[in-house]
């Protein structure tokens, strides 16, 4: 197989958009393609992958692949458009590297987008929840932060977790994304102000409890764009490539309740040691990672997951500052989901953007110093299809 | 001043209304905003405030600004009857403003809410400071209230779950009225309202200079 990397990346503000999704698409692959030095018209890229959850239901157009290479003028590349929930980002990714890996082409460009707030809050709750098991879930009237209540909920009791450290998560990756100029949100929460304050149960309330509005990501409009590119081509692109040394995929029961151990997610456990396999890695070789922080009790149960800390201490992490920037494993330096924004097909194009712009040493002020290797684990239901994907600096 | 009787026949008559006794709230962001009660003397700095959002499409900024600001000259001019008016100020900095009137004892008017500093639900907390006005201290039993932007729609209507009277006639216009009764405000004031008494003179003091605001994040580059 021939080895894979990342020529090029590109974003799109997070928050709310008032172009065309096919526009946002555009504007995140325009970037991206500059990045890398590669221009539109025939022959440039030999195929398009775009990620998107939503773009049927919520903004009434389909296979946005196609339409993003008219609107780039790349005819005649492939083009698929991919949908795997949550995790439809990096599912995008992964099958770019199978097109390169495999030979069938030698540069792809990987997009993923979603424009979520053309409908309320609630909608958005709604459509995300439809990923859930229709009859045993959905019908019941379960959503994502639902889930996540209940989940967070059993963690506290196993492990000690409280709501103080998910504020401190919650804080972390707001003044994270405070030096990320893509971020949606660009306001740090006071710690005292949100969890402690005789004011705090109504400036942050309650969602799903015991998780409150500072424990949820926003809704978010938004794109993300890679080049990726054959390694024996990299003299072709100005920026010397970004390698993706491993990626893991693992899919676990669909209803959540036939789980054995309600508070393992599996599936993040099995793609993280695939990814670490593949890459030829161990989780303590991990300088920076970007892990699916729908809700601040998901960075957390991530991270011990991934293999980052020990299980049930991802929280004393947390509280020791070990997960900030300067700390021993930064986590969301891009503000995480939680702060840049969570569109659903964009994010884990988007987390990787992140992994490549901290291994060439681009994230400004929220640079970890001498980062070598990068984590990213995009989260697709509720933990029931996760990829994790390492990229490694080469050279 | 002195009011010719021509002038006096076109003031409306005024009933009392108790004063709003200011609060201060801690919001997210850690900041004290205080809210108080502001007088006819105020409104030209409030015009100052509104007056740029007057052009702002996003989010129906336009229609409730200029809204606002007639009001707010109806107000300081005599020409609403009842009307009142509260500032939401963060070291003195105007960020917000809603209004509305007493109808009667019984019943109230909901005018508008306009928050200028976002991201921290300055508007939400002072519309619930509004409602609270008018069934606390005013002693109302139902507040009219209708929305202009889909956000006014979320946060009132479907928050507060307020009763959906479209055929009882609101002061907006044609716009489906909606209605805050005694029984709906009691169910949700306790997580919908929220603010510490007194505030100190010092700090009422500070919120009382209504300092125009610098900057407006739905105006990037804005300079005044």
């Amino acid at each position: 197989m021939r080895k894979v990397g990342i020529a090029g990346v590109g974003h799109t503000k997070f928050g709310r958009a008032e172009i065309p999704l096919v526009d946002v698409l555009a504007l995140a692959a325009l970037e991206a393609l500059d990045d890398a030095g590669v221009k539109t018209g025939k022959g440039n890229v030999d195929q398009v992958f775009v990620a998107s959850m939503g773009a049927g239901i919520l903004n009434r157009q389909s296979s946005v692949a196609s339409a993003l290479v008219d609107t780039l003028d790349l005819q005649p590349a492939m083009a698929e458009t991919i949908e795997n929930g949550p995790a439809s980002g990096a599912s995008a990714v992964k099958l770019g590297y199978m097109a390169i890996a495999s030979g069938m082409c030698d540069v792809a460009l990987v997009v993923g987008g979603e424009l979520m707030r053309v409908v309320t809050g609630w909608e958005a709750t709604d459509f995300v929840a439809t990923m859930l098991h229709p009859d045993a879930e959905y019908a019941y009237g379960l959503t994502l932060p639902a889930f996540a209540g209940m989940f967070t909920r059993l963690y506290m009791d196993k492990y000690g977790v409280t709501e103080k450290d998910l504020a401190m998560v919650a804080v972390k990756n707001h003044e994270h994304a405070m030096h990320n100029p893509v971020a949606h949100i660009q306001l740090v929460p006071n710690f005292h102000a949100i969890i402690e304050d005789e004011d705090a149960h109504v400036i942050n309330p309650y969602v799903a409890e015991p998780l409150r509005v500072y424990d949820v990501c926003p809704v978010s409009d938004g794109a993300a764009a890679l080049v990726l590119c054959a390694m024996d081509l990299v003299d072709r692109f100005p920026k010397k490539p970004v390698r993706i040394a491993g990626i893991g995929q693992a899919t676990d029961t669909h209803v959540v309740a036939e789980r054995e151990i309600p508070t393992d997610l599996l599936a993040v456990r099995l793609a993280a040691e695939r990814a670490y396999a593949m890459a030829g890695l161990k989780p303590e070789d991990i300088d920076v990672a970007e892990l699916h922080d729908a809700f601040t009790i998901l960075e957390i149960a991530i991270s011990e997951e991934a293999g980052l800390f020990p299980r049930g201490e991802g929280h004393l992490a947390a509280r020791r500052g070990d997960t900030r920037v300067g700390g021993k494993l930064p986590i969301n330096t891009s503000g995480g989901l939680k702060a840049k924004g969570h569109p659903l097909g964009a994010t884990g194009v988007s987390q990787i953007v992140e992994i490549v712009r901290q291994l060439r040493g681009e994230a400004n002020g929220r640079q970890v110093e001498g980062a070598k290797h990068g984590l990213a684990v995009n989260f697709g239901g509720f933990g029931n299809n996760v990829v994790a994907t390492i990229l490694s600096k080469e050279g | 001043m002195i009011v010719d009787k021509l002038e006096q026949s076109l003031r409306p008559p005024e009933l009392d209304m108790p004063p709003y006794p200011a609060k201060y709230i801690t919001l997210a962001s850690g900041e004290k905003m205080v809210v108080h009660q502001v007088g006819r003397e105020d409104v030209p700095r409030l015009l100052e405030a509104v007056r740029p959002l007057v052009t702002v499409e996003r989010d129906f900024y336009d229609i409730v600004a200029a809204r606002l600001y007639a009001e707010l000259l109806a107000y300081q001019r005599y020409r609403v009857k009842n009307e009142y008016v509260l500032a939401g100020t963060i070291d003195g900095v105007i960020v917000g403003i809603v209004n509305g009137r007493m109808v009667d004892a019984d019943l109230g008017m909901s005018y508008h809410t306009v928050a200028i500093k976002r991201g921290l639900r300055i508007g939400a907390q002072l519309f619930a400071a509004k409602m609270e006005y008018h069934m606390d201290y005013l002693g109302q039993q139902e507040v009219l209230i209708v929305a202009e932007s889909p956000i006014g729609y979320r946060r009132w209507m479907i928050e507060y779950e307020l009763e959906s009277r479209p055929d009882t006639w609101h002061e907006l216009g044609g716009v489906p009225t909606h209605v805050l009764t005694k029984a709906l405000w009691e169910k949700h004031k306790r997580m919908k309202c929220t603010g510490r008494r007194p505030v100190s003179p010092e700090m009422l003091e500070v919120a009382r200079k209504l300092i125009l605001p610098s900057e407006y994040p739905q105006i990037p580059g804005f300079k005044r």
